[in-house]
């Protein structure tokens, strides 16, 4: 199963980190890799609710993604179901998994987005193998480092 | 042409065998062997090595040249780079992402203390 986690400390407390994360103007603040506009940011924060965000990078792309909340537990933990919508980046559903632990200067924020690219494990097991991604994905660092110039 | 997805199917399946991945380090290794050379460490028939062989090719991670009766076998890292790329691009969106959460968030802390003082 293919993951990503990351940990950042945040000088905030958790209940103004998780209200960023879940609020549209929250949201319309942050989200997206650089400093281009939120298009929309639209959240239901409770469980089976659903949320989307839309926005546009510096290079004039726009990409749109949403789902549904799984766990709602202001302010130390937030679950989401994510997917693209419309992009060729990846079809398939994943989960979004958000911890906030109170620390003495503020939060540390676990952030993990796993079951990434489920269809390749699926296939991979229909056929009889292993789908040991995680190990690929050690073995294709690896590869591609030393390939590289 | 085959679309991304799939070629990203295809290079996430080819991989996933253990066969398929110690050939493609041997290969990054050595930078070209014969398919006779391949086979020597397995404990598998040359026909079993040969479908392996055809997996990595239709995947694009590996070519085959014939020169006489000898066919050689290079690794061709590319798919392995798209590959890479698709599991970066996740990270640096999320990574650069949560960086402005965390500066958006201590902005909001550093009003409210503000406020409250």
């Amino acid at each position: 199963m293919t993951s990503l986690t990351l940990v950042r400390r945040i000088k905030a407390r958790p209940s103004i980190v998780f209200d960023a994360l879940t609020t549209p103007e929250g949201i319309a603040c942050w989200w997206g890799p650089d400093d281009g506009p939120v298009l929309l940011a639209e959240t239901e924060l409770r469980v089976g609710g659903r949320f989307r965000v839309r926005f546009r990078m510096l290079d004039g792309s726009e990409h749109e993604s949403s789902g549904e909340y799984l766990q709602v537990e202001r302010p130390n933990r937030l679950a989401m179901s994510w997917r693209w919508v419309g992009g060729e980046e990846d079809p398939g559903e994943s989960l979004v998994e958000i911890d906030l632990r109170a620390i003495g200067e503020g939060t540390e924020l676990t952030f993990t987005h796993s079951r990434l690219h489920d269809e390749a494990t699926r296939r991979s097991h229909e056929e009889g193998w292993n789908g040991a991604l995680d190990k690929l994905e050690r073995h294709f660092l690896e590869i591609v480092e030393r390939k590289s110039p | 042409m085959v679309n991304y997805r799939e070629q990203l199917d295809r290079t996430f399946a080819a991989l996933v065998d253990p066969t398929r991945r110690a050939i493609l380090t041997r290969l990054e290794r050595e930078d070209g062997a014969s398919v006779s050379e391949l086979a020597r460490p397995f404990a598998i028939k040359l026909p079993a090595v040969m479908k392996h062989l055809d997996v990595l090719a239709d995947a694009g991670l590996i070519t085959r040249s014939k020169l006489g009766r000898t066919v050689t076998v290079r690794l061709s890292p590319e798919p392995m780079r798209e590959a890479m790329d698709w599991l970066r691009r996740y990270e640096r969106f999320w990574s650069l992402s949560l960086d402005r959460l965390a500066a958006y968030a201590e902005g909001k802390e550093a009003e409210m203390g503000e406020k409250g003082s």
